[in-house]
């Protein structure tokens, strides 16, 4: 009996249940409390493997029974095409500027990951999990796996960096003197990807377009950047 | 069903050329520049991909736990590094804004 428990509990059907009831658990305790923290990827994840751990279950089985949501991320990656299509209309005009500004935004914020993980004596997988950090998470994982990196860290990173930023980001930008609607929204999305543009939309329309658009161009400049920077380095 | 057409074939050709150019970017990433070209070239008319992708954005975290899930592995190789690497975060996500906010206030107006 207890055998046939473990194994109906070890399937697909039951893991991928299992994975979208406490996704929609921690959505749902998110919306109500609203702290940074207790972020519903995070929550969410910890349910899982606190269950996990508690029944045994592997790891690896649960990766394995969850392969269908996970091929649903290459796909949401794709579908942000549309997001950054609708988003381009807010910067015309402005395209130049906004390129310039997002290019040295990312060449800054890969190498400075890349010198203080080696002032610190991190592992090379260390940096290359948490150089994309300011990225839209689907492309931080991608970038991640491509630089051989540990792609829970660089979930993580993700998820810190966005919260991180959207905290301090308008006090920063305020201290700064960057008083532009463009430059704040720009500021915002480019370092802390969707979590950043969501408290750019609270500082006015045209901050959190101009985010939705950083993200879109911040993912590909990155996956452009993180290649040829490594290249020269390594 | 038209719409997750759209984006799979858009998916398989940045794969393709994804290894044209030996995994340089993945291929997924490249899928969102053939969307967005294919859209801005008007080869995709917008609301014919605008359903899904919606559903995609309002529900992306989801498809992120299984990776998350995997710290419960890998907390043994970051573990003990934990403060430098939020550390690191801090920092650099500061740089960031500062260099963005001040180049696009700088250079930005017209």
């Amino acid at each position: 009996m207890k055998e046939s428990l473990l194994e109906f509990i070890s399937t697909p059907l039951f893991l991928i249940t299992l994975t979208v009831g406490s996704y929609l658990a921690a959505k749902s305790l998110y919306e109500r409390v609203k702290t940074g923290f207790l972020h519903p990827l995070i929550v969410s994840s910890a349910i899982v493997i606190v269950f996990l751990l508690s029944t045994g279950i592997d790891y690896e089985v649960y990766y394995e029974a969850n392969s269908v949501i996970n091929f649903m991320l290459g796909m949401s990656i794709v579908s942000l095409g549309y997001l950054l299509y609708v988003n381009l209309e807010h910067i015309r005009g402005r395209h130049w500027s906004i390129l310039i500004s997002v290019t040295a935004g990312c060449i800054t914020g890969v190498i400075s990951v890349i010198a203080l993980s080696e002032a610190f004596g991190l592992a090379r997988e260390i940096a290359a999990s948490v150089q994309p950090k300011s990225v839209t998470m689907p492309i931080a994982v991608a970038l991640s796996e491509n630089s051989g990196g540990i792609l829970s860290l660089t979930s993580l990173a993700v998820v810190v960096t966005g919260v991180f930023g959207s905290m301090v980001g308008p006090w920063l930008l305020r201290m700064l003197n960057v008083t532009d609607p463009v430059a704040r929204g720009l500021a915002l999305g480019t370092a802390s990807h969707a979590v950043g543009t969501a408290r750019a939309v609270e500082l006015g329309a045209v901050e959190g377009a101009v985010g939705g658009a950083a993200i879109g161009i911040m993912g590909i400049m990155t996956a452009i950047v993180i290649p040829i920077v490594e290249k020269l380095l390594y | 069903m038209k719409g997750i057409f759209i984006i799979l074939c858009a998916y398989v050709a940045g794969e393709v050329l994804s290894r044209l150019i030996a995994g340089f970017i993945p291929g997924s990433v490249l899928g969102m520049m053939l969307l967005l070209a294919a859209l801005s070239l008007r080869a995709v008319k917008p609301e014919q991909v605008k359903g899904v992708s919606e559903f995609m954005f309002r529900n992306m975290l989801l498809f992120f736990v299984p990776v998350c899930v995997g710290l419960m592995v890998s907390y043994k190789a970051i573990g003990r590094h934990l403060p430098a690497i939020l550390f690191i975060i801090v920092l650099t996500t500061m740089l960031v804004l500062a260099v963005v906010g001040i180049l696009q206030q700088r250079g930005g107006r017209k």
